[in-house]
């Protein structure tokens, strides 16, 4: 088996070990990975904040990047859910507007091939213990584009209690927003920090000691909070947990 | 809308206030709170709840297809059945109908049922402005006309209130309005109820003309129907001797049976309960029962003009069942004040920007007080995908674009104030289009992380000022992959 990664641009710049966990996680699943480097990002942040225009170039670049892979897998359910819900909808109104049906129909063909990594696990690969190890207490926080927008239900937490050593404990309110929403969190930095500010303080609660998630975007929120509060809690990346090893533990 | 929320400050300044409001945001917490899990439980009780939502957006969606003729027909049956339909374009139009009508009857006081459309046109404002006294019946509503304040909450107005504020209120005010409240007064919810309903008898049994909305105009029969949880509105429309009903154009269904779909979920996504307590009927005039005299007063305002929008018209959908606030987490934050409009919340994000267009600040400002997260969505018994309509609403005030306004198809420039920001997205986008730029960048964003500063200038402060920025790597994932694994292990 081949898949492709759709890496995302902020875990390229930012979060790189997601990335590089997804690749050891999956190659020790026996899937061969390609990194097409003609990807860049996805258009949602421009997208989101009402710049279709702007948004379109960058749909056009990733539907042409993976344009030959039958599965892309990302470790983002945001991006994921903006390629599978909102790139269709770009690329009709592209059409509409007389930019050609070229985007409509690439952007309409990638959509059904994107999965989110835990998708790509349970659904595709048919694995929800996939060998890893991590000896620690994990609350979980299910961000919305991937709760709502996936609908990914139980899969990120029953991939997580299968992890040899983990202690997973209920996060209160886990359904509730983070209050990143992407501009959301410098245009409205009131409520976005009141929101994350109500988030870190269940997970707090939970005597947790690593609040895991699968879109780095609501963890780097989250995590710049808890390290504002010099909280011991540390946020981390799903796919950073499985792909943990009691041979190879997280670097 | 009204006069009341003009000059209002946009939503990120009117948040922040609330958001340092201790009482106010654990009033509104609590409140929120305890009416979702209610409604989860409501709705998990019935099987067929997806299918009953389906069936409700259908018949909306139908309804507003055709309006033009349910409306006419609508008229037809109302005028056979003895009332008399009038048509307002806008909030002036209605206010100055509805003021003649009252002044007409010789009467200088009405009782009103709790009504939204009523209030999106100021109507209240306007009689006072004619010398007509208007006296709210629905508890919340009174605390809030006692208390000189805003309604914060589509069903409960004064849902930003406690009982102690709320027996201050009827201590202070209720005397110079009518019968003041009994001495002593407790802020046990019975005590307070009860003041209401002393205070309010002597209203109901004077008054010759009410005002009410309408939850929903049948056009098959010409029957209006509204709603309620305490019986006050049936004293308004039973009682007086002229009702005169505000109702805005899309509140229209087809036949006397859609009404099952409605009367199922409209009081699960509200008040949490399987049946309304209240339901008053009323077609047109009966000799010897009721009102001798009806009138209806149609409303656009705006609607027109938001049903010729494609992705925006579904928000004319709405029945007002206020789900959508409970489970919104901006919401629950930022309090319902802090939207600028009697339509606060999600709802309120994408229909005040519709109705009043995006040339204010706070309108504006509304389709970005959300995060996208979709509980709104996702509760909303009608389906309308507000995350859908505030991106396209986004999309209106940045870069302008094709509107009807008065009936008129015109093209919108964008608001002021984004120059910036569009000028980041572009840029953000040409680097994003060449990932050899962007290599560069990352590489260079990496020596530099040693300078990173702990709090950024501009836009991005707003991120540091509560945050810690994410340390960046010594490597991004690209350089990582060349590599790695470009070249053969
Ligand atoms: S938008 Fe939907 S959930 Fe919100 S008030 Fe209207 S009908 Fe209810």
């Amino acid at each position: 088996m081949r898949a492709a990664l759709f890496v995302t641009c902020v875990n390229d710049a930012l979060y790189p070990r997601t990335g590089i966990a997804v690749v050891r996680l999956l190659e020790r699943l026996g899937v061969a990975v390609d990194f097409p480097a003609a990807q860049s990002c996805c258009g949602q942040p421009q997208y989101n904040t009402g710049y279709r225009y702007e948004a379109e170039p960058l749909v056009r670049r990733t539907a042409r990047a993976f344009a030959g892979h039958e599965y892309v897998v990302t470790p983002s359910g945001s991006c994921a859910a903006m390629i599978r819900e909102h790139y269709p909808r770009i690329g009709r109104k592209a059409a509409e507007e007389g930019r050609g049906g070229e985007l409509a129909e690439a952007a309409a063909s990638l959509a059904p091939r994107v999965y989110e990594l835990t998708e790509f696990l349970v659904d595709v690969l048919g694995v929800t213990d996939v060998g890893a190890y991590f000896p620690h207490t994990v609350t979980y926080h299910p961000s919305c584009h991937g709760l709502r927008g996936l609908g990914l239900g139980d899969r990120p937490r029953r991939l997580l209690a299968a992890v040899k050593g983990l202690d997973l404990v209920d996060l209160p309110g886990a359904e509730e927003c983070c209050g990143f929403g992407g501009t959301f969190a410098v245009k409205n930095p009131d409520v976005s920090t009141a929101m994350g500010a109500d988030k870190i303080r269940a997970a707090a609660g939970t005597g947790a000691q690593v609040l895991c998630g699968a879109d780095n975007s609501c963890l780097a929120h989250l995590d710049g909070l808890l390290r504002r509060a010099d909280s011991p809690l540390r946020a981390l990346h799903l796919a950073e947990i499985l792909a943990a090893t009691e041979e190879e533990p997280l670097p | 809308m009204t006069g009341t929320y003009l000059g209002m400050p946009a939503f990120p300044e009117a948040a922040r206030e609330a958001v340092r409001d201790e009482v106010l945001r654990a009033n509104l917490r609590h409140a929120t709170h305890t009416i979702r899990d209610k409604r989860a439980r409501a709705v998990a009780e019935l099987a067929d709840w997806d299918r009953l939502r389906a069936a409700g957006k259908a018949v909306k969606d139908h309804t507003l297809r055709h309006l033009d003729r349910y409306l006419l027909q609508l008229e037809a049956a109302v005028t056979a059945a003895g009332g008399t339909v009038h048509w307002a374009a806008d909030a002036d139009e209605a206010n100055r109908i509805v003021t003649e009508l009252v002044l007409a009857t010789g009467e200088r006081e009405v009782v009103k049922v709790k009504s939204m459309a009523t209030q999106e046109i100021g109507l209240n404002e306007a009689l006072e402005a004619a010398g007509i006294a208007a006296y709210e019946t629905d508890l919340a509503e009174l605390i809030v006309q006692l208390g000189h304040d805003r309604p914060s909450h589509i069903l409960v107005p004064a849902i930003h209130r406690n009982r102690a504020e709320i027996r201050d209120i009827f201590r202070a005010e209720m005397g110079s309005w009518g019968r003041p409240a009994p001495e002593p007064l407790g802020d046990d919810p019975r005590e307070l109820a009860e003041a209401a309903r002393l205070h309010l008898r002597e209203k109901f049994l004077r008054a010759k003309v009410a005002v009410s909305g309408a939850n929903f105009m049948v056009a098959e029969t010409g029957t209006m129907v509204v709603l309620e949880s305490e019986g006050n509105g049936r004293m308004c429309l039973t009682l007086p001797e002229t009702l005169i009903s505000v109702v805005g154009i899309e509140k229209t269904v087809p036949t006397f049976r859609d009404l099952e779909i409605f009367l199922q979920t409209l009081p699960r996504s509200s008040t949490a309960e399987r049946m309304n307590p209240y339901t008053t009927m009323w077609t047109g005039t009966t000799a010897g029962d009721g009102p001798a005299a009806f009138h209806l007063v149609l409303l656009d305002n705006g609607r027109s003009d938001t049903l010729a929008d494609e992705t925006g018209r579904q928000a004319l959908r709405c029945i007002r069942c206020s789900a959508c606030l409970n489970v919104c987490p901006v919401y629950e934050r930022a309090g319902g004040h802090a939207y600028g409009s009697v339509y606060p919340g999600p709802i309120g994000a994408v229909l005040s920007p519709q109705l009043r267009g995006t040339g204010s600040a706070i309108d504006a400002s509304l389709p970005y007080a959300s995060t996208l997260c979709g509980a709104c969505y996702e509760v909303c018994p009608v389906a309308i995908d507000i995350p859908e309509v505030l991106v396209h609403l986004r999309e209106r005030v940045v870069q302008g674009g094709p509107v009807t306004r008065d009936g008129v198809r015109v093209t919108l420039r964008p608001a002021d104030g984004h120059t910036a920001e569009r000028a980041a997205m572009r840029a953000a986008r040409l680097l994003l289009d060449h990932p050899g730029a962007l290599r560069a960048g990352e590489r260079l964003l990496a020596r530099a992380r040693r300078l990173a500063p702990r709090r950024l200038p501009g836009a991005g402060r707003a991120w540091t000022d509560s945050r810690e920025l994410p340390t960046v790597p010594a490597e991004s994932f690209r350089d990582w992959w060349a590599r790695e694994r470009s070249t053969p292990r």
